[in-house]
């Protein structure tokens, strides 16, 4: 819907110019019999991105919602006596979800009861807020290499391989950590520096390939990841990584001087990666919105022969995006490695890599919109495992939770039906590419 | 735009409807909020009778298990410490469980410690890779108890109770049976992955094959995995074939496919579910191709491929998480570190099933002297012991 470009911006004199689209397509003649909600008000119900894609969080919930019933036993047994007796069958779905839902809440944000207690007594604050504790924890690897990959979407470079980086500059900081031996204030930035050079490298290496010979970047970086975790499982079990007296695969552990330090006291997890998290989504922001060279990115990501007309080196921009991209992502295994885990075995990182890639879509690439991304799919993951803990319904469903989401926010035309709004500030989704193999 | 024009035609057409219309989901959707406060009233009511139900007539003991990446549904250790509380229930209804699944090695400090807020009588962590999160754990809760599967701790550790199995034992049972079993005289194996719970097994495999050669004079060959000639004691070191996976069963009938190609009539895969691929690469090979199953019978974990199984080469990860939880919930828990060898049942072969009429008396009675002789001690199930191939 590219032709009502206002749309998108209803300002100061929304209420004129947006009557003045409808009014020209609707022939004006009768006025309308009540004049529509005033702008900010209007503006929420009016298809833009936050709106969006709040709906689609909303959404999600709700097909969860409707997962968790279908998939639990007592509810469809109650769902069969339906006709009997409706207000138990409800009675049970409600309860089920409801309970689902709040034990996610209180697992990833704070339980209320603790809430009260601690500031009745003055004790426990550490029990209550190890949720958001845990959430934020969570949420660190995902804004680092989220805004990796974002980097590279708004610049229309597709860096599937955000995996083998994080684990390349989770080696590269580990064995920063073990190999030498040094106080905490030169020992620390050396850890950090490391993770987010062996990124860098694991990064460089298909931005150079696609610079020098044209190689696709997507099949290298997926090829790059099975490369970096066979590495990984090959290092694990090798002298200088595999923890001494161990003959599984497990490494060395970080000394205490390459660990970031906790940030509120030892009983909270939340460390100084979620600073550096943060210092670098205010650089992000700096880098694609007000420097040179972030410019010439983003010209080359919304129109490359214009770029390349304008005088800017295509290729030189493709290495320095998927070498950026790689250093963040190689700080997320940092942050991983020194912030909680301490020490790297086979098959580290799970899937952040990946869901690093859903989060520079659902935060459409913007450096504060992947922050924010970040945040909710921590917040998921760490109330999903209270969920389970709780109520017994498998974590899995926080990530089928997560994927409508972005499907979701992928079709915001479907949103947009569902809840009948107006405008088409439709906030999809938008790839800068020059398109596959481009 | 052609969406919007024809919305905008209707809203000017029918004005009327669809202001009605609006006011309709308008009072909807209110009174779906007012449903939704109302069952979520009932919601906590119900709840918190049933859980004052639930504490009024059992249940003070809550044993937790965290799953390794595997996940619950591994059809190896992680489902069999899961059966293990299965059993443990069904032995003391008092007991009730709960389990988290691990999707990377960074959940597991939380998992654990989510369970500790949940104040379980016992925490099971499964595999050494949550070996250190599990002692951190237990250090900062002494009074939490913890039992460990697939690790030893030294020195123990107080609250722990580490559980550790010679499957060297039982597989040592089950390669004298591939050999014995075998028509063409190549028998195959492949792991999960090169580490010491994974190779332990084929040291005793392929140490059972080595004496099946020796005593019968027969010249078996052991495909998937050459033990090294020098090793320090303990350790189950050497070359094979390895999926990396414990989860893909693609892996595993490649793995299977290539043995077979090379000759191998039984195939022993140490892989947790990727072995179902193996199985289902045994099936399409068709007559006179078989399997061994590991961990646990495989007839029972997967029945649909029991007509493949001559045996399983068993570990007793259920029965003695079982008895770990019993324990915790009579008060007579005890840590520090566990052996399940083939004197105590930690360990063992299971029945033969589909081939219990088809393996000859003759190789039924070797194996129970074989097993009298490994727990004597005057077997050894080390495959340097025994000229290989």
């Amino acid at each position: 819907m590219p032709d009502q470009p206002g749309a998108r911006n209803p300002a100061a004199p929304a209420p004129a110019s947006s009557d003045a689209t409808s009014d020209a397509t609707s022939d004006a003649a009768p006025p309308r019999p009540r004049r529509p909600w005033p702008a900010p008000l209007r503006r929420l119900v009016e298809a833009n991105v936050a709106v969006v894609t709040f709906l689609s969080v909303f959404s999600a919930l709700l097909l969860g919602g409707v997962l968790i019933i279908v998939t639990t036993p007592a509810v469809l047994h109650a769902l069969a006596n339906i006709v009997s007796s409706p207000g138990r069958a409800l009675g049970v779905a409600g309860s089920t979800v409801g309970d689902a839902y709040s034990a996610m809440f209180t697992g990833a944000i704070f339980s209320p009861s603790s809430l009260g207690h601690a500031i009745s007594t003055g004790h426990g604050w550490t029990a209550t807020l190890t949720p958001i504790s845990e959430s934020l924890v969570s949420a660190t690897p995902l804004i680092l290499a989220g805004i990796g990959v974002a980097i590279g979407f708004s610049t229309g470079v597709f860096n599937i391989g955000a995996q083998g980086q994080l684990i390349a500059g989770a080696l590269a900081a580990l064995y920063a950590g073990f190999a030498v031996r040094l106080p905490i204030g030169i020992h620390l930035p050396i850890v950090v520096l490391a993770g987010a050079a062996g990124g860098a490298i694991a990064g460089w290496i298909p931005g150079y390939l696609k610079a020098r010979t044209g190689a696709h970047e997507v099949i290298t970086t997926i090829m790059l990841n099975y490369v970096m975790l066979n590495l990984l499982n090959y290092f694990l079990t090798t002298r200088p990584f595999q923890q001494p007296g161990q003959s599984n695969a497990i490494s060395k552990t970080m000394p205490s001087t390459a660990r970031l330090p906790h940030l509120f006291g030892s009983g909270l997890r939340v460390n100084a990666g979620l600073v550096i998290a943060l210092v670098l989504v205010a650089a992000a922001w700096w880098f694609t919105r007000r420097s040179t060279l972030g410019f010439s990115f983003r010209v080359i990501g919304l129109n490359p022969r214009a770029g390349k007309t304008a005088g800017i080196d295509a290729r030189r921009v493709t290495v320095l995006v998927l070498t950026i991209s790689g250093a963040l992502a190689g700080l997320a295994g940092m942050a991983s490695l020194a912030g909680t885990d301490y020490f790297l075995s086979s098959g580290y990182g799970g899937n952040i890599g990946f869901n690093a890639i859903t989060v520079a879509l659902l935060g459409r690439n913007r450096p504060v919109g992947v922050l924010l991304a970040a945040l909710l799919f921590g917040a998921l993951e760490v109330g999903g495992r209270n969920m389970q803990a709780v109520t017994n319904i498998p974590i899995d469903l926080t990530s089928v939770i997560q994927a409508l989401i972005v499907l979701f926010v992928a079709t915001p035309v479907l949103v947009r039906e569902i809840y009948r709004l107006r405008g088409t500030g439709d906030g999809s989704i938008q790839l800068s590419t020059s398109g596959w193999g481009g | 735009m052609a969406i919007n024009d024809q919305a905008h035609d209707g809203a000017r057409v029918r004005r009327p409807r669809s202001a009605r219309r609006s006011a309709l989901v308008a009072v909807l959707s209110a009174s779906a909020l007012g449903a939704t406060a109302v069952s979520a009233g009932v919601a906590s009511a119900s709840s918190r009778t049933t859980r004052a139900a639930r504490v009024a007539h059992a249940s003070p003991f809550l044993a937790c298990e965290v799953t390794d990446t595997g996940g619950i549904d591994d059809r190896s250790f992680n489902a069999s410490a899961y059966q293990g509380l299965q059993l443990a229930k069904a032995a003391d209804p008092a007991i009730s469980f709960k389990y988290l699944g691990s999707t990377s090695t960074s959940n597991y400090t939380p998992n654990i410690n989510t369970f500790i807020a949940k104040k379980c009588g016992i925490i099971i962590t499964v595999g050494f890779d949550m070996a250190s999160a599990t002692q951190a754990a237990a250090k900062a809760h002494p009074s939490q108890k913890f039992a460990i599967v697939d690790f030893t701790y030294t020195p123990a550790i107080k609250n722990v109770l580490a559980l550790h199995y010679d499957t060297n034992q039982d597989g040592f049972l089950g390669g004298y049976l591939a050999a014995a079993e075998s028509k063409t005289g190549k028998v195959g194996t492949f792991g999960g992955q090169d580490i010491p719970t994974v190779t332990v097994y084929m040291d005793g495999w392929v140490a059972g094959v080595r004496y099946y050669d020796k005593v019968n004079h027969a010249h078996v060959v052991a495909l998937g995995w050459t033990p090294k000639k020098v090793r320090t004691a303990g350790s189950f070191a050497g070359n094979g074939l390895f999926t990396n996976d414990f989860v893909n069963q693609t892996l595993g009938k490649t793995e299977a496919s290539t043995l077979m190609a090379q000759g191998a009539d039984v195939i022993f895969p140490v892989a947790g579910s990727v072995g179902l691929g193996a199985a289902a690469a045994v099936k399409q090979a068709g007559a006179a191709h078989y399997m061994e199953w590991v961990d646990t019978d495989g007839c029972i974990s997967a029945p649909q491929y029991c007509s493949l199984f001559l045996t399983s080469v068993t570990k007793g990860i259920a029965p003695s998480v079982k008895a770990a939880t019993l324990s915790a919930a009579k008060g007579t828990f005890a840590g520090g570190n566990y052996n399940g060898t083939l004197t105590n049942g930690g360990v063992s072969l299971s029945p033969f099933h589909d081939f219990n009429a088809t393996i000859p008396a003759k190789v039924k009675a070797a194996l129970v002297s074989l097993k009298a002789g490994i727990i004597s001690g005057k077997i050894s199930t080390d495959p340097d012991s025994y000229p290989a191939g």
